[in-house]
C-alpha cells in the first residue's frame, strides 16, 4: 500500500517538476538557451499568491490569477531587457551568463522585499482530498489538483502548439528562425509569447509547489528549477511531450529513491539516472537527432 | 617564417605580461598586509582570491580552449579538497613538517581530482554542448552528495567506512573520526597561505599558457573550431579532449587542496561545491572573456572582492552585484552595444592597429 501513495506522491511532484520543465523546453525550443532565471520565476509567483492570500486576503483563485499575470509580464520583461540584445552574440555563453545574472537579482530583489524569513504557505486547495481501502491510504487534495492541473495543461499546450496559428509560428521558429521571418512570422513577437507562456506555467508551479511542500524563502525556486532543468534534458530538451515524460518519471524516482534508499542521496539519485540515460540516448528519451553537416 | 616569430614573440609578450601582472600583485598586497593598511576581512579574502583564480584558469581551458561548457567544475574542486584534507588529518601527527606535509596532500589532491576528471571525462565527452553541460553539472552535484553521506574514522585497526553515522563506525577509544558526513572535516591544518596561493597561480598560468602554445594545445583548438576537420586531419579527438578536461579537473582540485587547508572545518555544501560555485567560475571565464587567461584572473580577482567593497550597502550589495553582472554582460556581448563602442571608440582601436 505504502508504494502505491509513495507512487501518487511521486508523480505529484513529478507533475510541478513537468510544468517547470515545460517552461524550460519551450524556451530552449525557441530562442536556443537556458533560461536559469526560470527557477526564480517560480518563487515569484510563489510569493505573489502568498501575499495575495495571507495579507491583502483575498481567495486563492485571485491570488493565483495575480501570480500567474505577474509571472507573465516579469517573463516579457526579462526577455526584453537582458536576453533579446543578446540573441545574435557571437557566444551563446553570453546569453547563459545574463540569465544567471537575472536568477541573482530576482532572488536578492526578493529577498530586499520579502525578507529572509522563511513562510509557511498556505494551501491554495482547500479540499481534504480522498481516502481509499477504509483509511488506510489517504491521497491529499494537493496531490490530486496538481496531477490534474499537470494533465490539462500539457493536453492545452500540445492542443495549442499543433493546431493554432501561434503555436504553429512557435514551431516554425524553433525549426528555423531567417525562414520563419521570410514568411512573415513575427519572430520577436513569437519569442516574447514564448517566454509569456513559460512564466505563467512557472507561476502554477510555483503555487502547487508551496502547496505541497510549504515553506517559501527566496531560494525556493532554485533547486526545483535545476530539477526541472534535468527532467528537460531527461525527456529530450526543446520536445514538449519529453518535458512531461521527464519531469513525472523524476519525480517518481525522487520521492522512490528517499523512501526506499538514503534521504540525502534521493539527489544524487536522479543525477545518476539522468547520466545513464543521457549515456545510452545523447539527446534524452524523445529528443531530436542532430545531423551534423560538414 | 619572420611571420611567425613575431607571432611567437607576440604571445610570449603577452604570458610575461600576465606572469608580470599577478606577481605585481602579489606584491603590492602583501606589502600592504605586512603593513597594516589592509583591512582583516579583505587579507582573509587573499586565499580564496587565489582558489578562485586557480578554479577561473582551469575551467577557461575546458570552456575557452576545448570550447565545451562544464556546469560541474566545483566537484572537482570538492574533490582535491576532500581527499587532500583527509590525508593531511591523518598525517597531522605523523608528518610534522608543514610544508611538506602540505606539499603531499597537494599532490594526492591533484591526483585524484584528474583521476576523477579522467573517468567522468570518459563518458561526458561523448555528448555535445548543453547535454554534457548538464551531465558535468549532474556529476558535480553526485560528488557533493557522496561526501555528504559518508562517513569514516581510523582506529589502530585501521578505517572504517560507514553511510550511517559516526556512532555505526565502531571505533575502538583510540579510534578518531576523520569525516563525519553533512559535519565534514574538522581540524585539517590550516597550511594555505597567500604565497602558496600566489605560487599556485603561478604554476597554473604557466602549465595553462604554455599548453596553448604548444603542439597539443594547437591540436585542442582545432577540436573547438572544427571537431570534423580537426578529426579529419588526423587529430585524436578523444584523447585530446580527456587531455585538457583532465588537466582542467587536476588544477581544479590544485584549488580544492588550497580551499580545504584555509579552513579548520571543511563542509560541501551548494555555495562552495555545488552548481552555485561551478556557475560563479563559469561567470568569471565568460566575464574575463572566453579564451582569455589574463581576462579570467581579473575577472575572478575583482568579482571576488566586489561584494566585500560594496559592504558599505549591506542588504544592497548582492543585488548591485547581478545588476553589474547582466550590464557588463550586455555592454561586452550585445551586437548593438558592440556597435556603438565602434562607432564611439573607434580612434582606439585605430590606434590599436597602427602599432601593430
Amino acid at each position: 500500500m505504502s508504494f502505491i501513495s509513495y507512487l501518487i506522491n511521486g508523480l505529484s511532484l513529478g507533475s510541478v517538476y513537468a510544468i517547470i520543465a515545460l517552461g524550460y523546453t519551450m524556451v530552449y525550443g525557441i530562442a536556443k538557451m537556458l533560461n536559469f532565471a526560470h527557477g526564480d520565476v517560480i518563487m515569484i509567483g510563489a510569493y505573489v499568491a502568498f501575499i495575495g492570500m495571507s495579507q491583502a486576503g483575498v481567495s486563492p483563485v485571485i491570488a493565483v490569477a495575480a501570480a500567474i499575470i505577474v509571472c507573465t509580464l516579469l517573463g516579457i520583461v526579462i526577455e526584453r531587457v537582458a536576453y533579446k540584445p543578446l540573441r545574435n552574440a557571437s557566444s551563446s555563453l553570453a546569453v547563459l551568463i545574463t540569465a544567471i545574472g537575472v536568477s541573482y537579482l530576482l532572488q536578492n530583489t526578493a529577498l530586499l522585499v520579502f525578507g529572509a524569513n522563511t513562510q509557511t504557505f498556505p494551501s491554495v486547495v482547500s479540499w481534504g482530498g480522498i481516502t481509499l481501502a477504509d483509511g488506510a491510504m489517504n491521497i491529499s487534495g494537493v496531490t490530486i489538483v496538481t496531477i490534474v492541473v499537470c494533465l490539462v495543461i500539457m493536453a492545452v499546450l500540445i492542443t495549442f502548439v499543433q493546431k493554432s496559428k501561434p503555436g504553429q509560428a512557435m514551431r516554425a521558429v524553433s525549426e528555423d528562425k531567417g525562414a520563419a521571418q521570410l514568411m512573415g512570422i513575427n519572430v520577436n513577437a513569437t519569442i516574447a509569447l514564448t517566454f509569456a507562456i513559460g512564466s505563467a506555467l512557472a507561476a502554477v508551479a510555483g503555487v502547487l509547489l508551496c502547496s505541497a511542500y510549504p515553506s517559501l524563502t527566496p531560494y525556493t525556486g532554485a533547486m526545483p528549477g535545476i530539477k526541472a532543468f534535468v527532467a528537460a534534458v531527461f525527456g529530450g530538451i526543446g520536445s514538449i511531450p519529453g518535458a512531461f515524460i521527464g519531469g513525472l518519471l523524476l519525480g517518481v524516482i525522487e520521492i522512490l529513491g528517499r523512501a526506499y534508499t538514503m534521504s540525502q542521496l534521493a539527489d544524487a539519485l536522479v543525477f545518476a539516472v539522468l547520466i545513464i540515460v543521457l549515456l545510452v540516448k545523447p539527446t534524452g528519451l524523445l529528443g531530436k537527432k542532430i545531423q551534423e553537416k560538414v | 617564417m619572420s611571420e611567425m616569430q613575431k607571432k611567437m614573440s607576440r604571445n610570449t609578450k603577452s604570458n610575461l605580461i600576465t606572469y608580470g601582472m599577478v606577481a605585481a600583485a602579489f606584491l603590492i598586497m602583501q606589502s600592504l598586509i605586512s603593513m597594516d593598511r589592509i583591512s582583516y576581512l579583505v587579507e582573509g579574502l587573499m586565499v580564496p582570491v587565489c582558489v578562485y583564480v586557480i578554479m577561473a584558469v582551469s575551467l577557461n581551458l575546458v570552456v575557452g580552449v576545448l570550447g565545451e561548457l562544464s556546469l560541474g567544475h566545483a566537484g572537482f574542486m570538492c574533490v582535491g579538497a576532500f581527499t587532500s584534507a583527509f590525508f593531511s588529518k591523518c598525517m597531522s601527527d605523523v608528518i610534522t613538517v608543514a610544508p611538506l606535509r602540505f606539499f603531499l596532500a597537494l599532490l594526492i589532491g591533484i591526483a585524484s581530482a584528474a583521476v576523477f576528471g579522467l573517468l567522468i571525462g570518459i563518458p561526458v565527452l561523448r555528448l555535445k554542448g548543453d547535454y554534457l553541460a548538464i551531465v558535468t553539472l549532474a556529476f558535480g552535484e553526485i560528488i557533493k552528495n557522496l561526501v555528504n553521506v559518508l562517513f569514516i574514522g581510523k582506529d589502530s585497526d585501521g578505517f572504517h567506512f560507514s553511510t550511517e553515522g559516526a556512532m555505526s563506525l565502531n571505533l575502538k577509544d583510540d579510534g578518531m573520526v576523520i569525516l563525519s558526513g553533512p559535519q565534514g572535516i574538522t581540524g585539517t591544518p590550516r597550511d594555505s597561505s597567500f604565497f602558496v596561493g600566489f605560487i599556485l597561480i603561478m604554476v597554473a598560468l604557466f602549465i595553462v599558457t604554455n599548453l596553448i602554445n604548444s603542439r597539443d594545445g594547437r591540436a585542442i583548438m582545432s577540436i573547438r573550431d572544427n571537431r570534423i576537420a580537426a578529426e579529419s586531419v588526423g587529430i585524436n579527438v578523444t584523447k585530446y579532449k580527456l587531455m585538457a578536461f583532465t588537466i582542467s579537473a587536476a588544477m581544479a582540485g590544485a584549488a580544492g587542496v588550497l580551499y580545504s587547508h584555509n579552513l579548520s572545518t571543511l563542509i560541501a555544501t551548494t555555495n562552495n561545491f555545488g552548481y552555485n560555485q561551478s556557475i560563479m567560475i563559469l561567470v568569471f571565464v565568460v566575464l574575463g572573456g572566453i579564451g582569455n587567461i589574463r581576462g579570467s584572473v581579473i575577472a575572478a580577482v575583482v568579482l571576488t572582492l566586489l561584494p566585500e567593497m560594496l559592504r558599505g550597502l549591506s542588504n544592497y550589495r548582492m543585488l548591485i552585484y547581478a545588476i553589474v553582472l547582466i550590464v557588463m554582460m550586455l555592454f561586452n556581448w550585445a551586437p548593438k552595444a558592440i556597435e556603438w563602442r565602434e562607432r564611439h571608440f573607434s580612434f582606439l582601436k585605430k590606434k590599436k592597429e597602427a602599432v601593430r
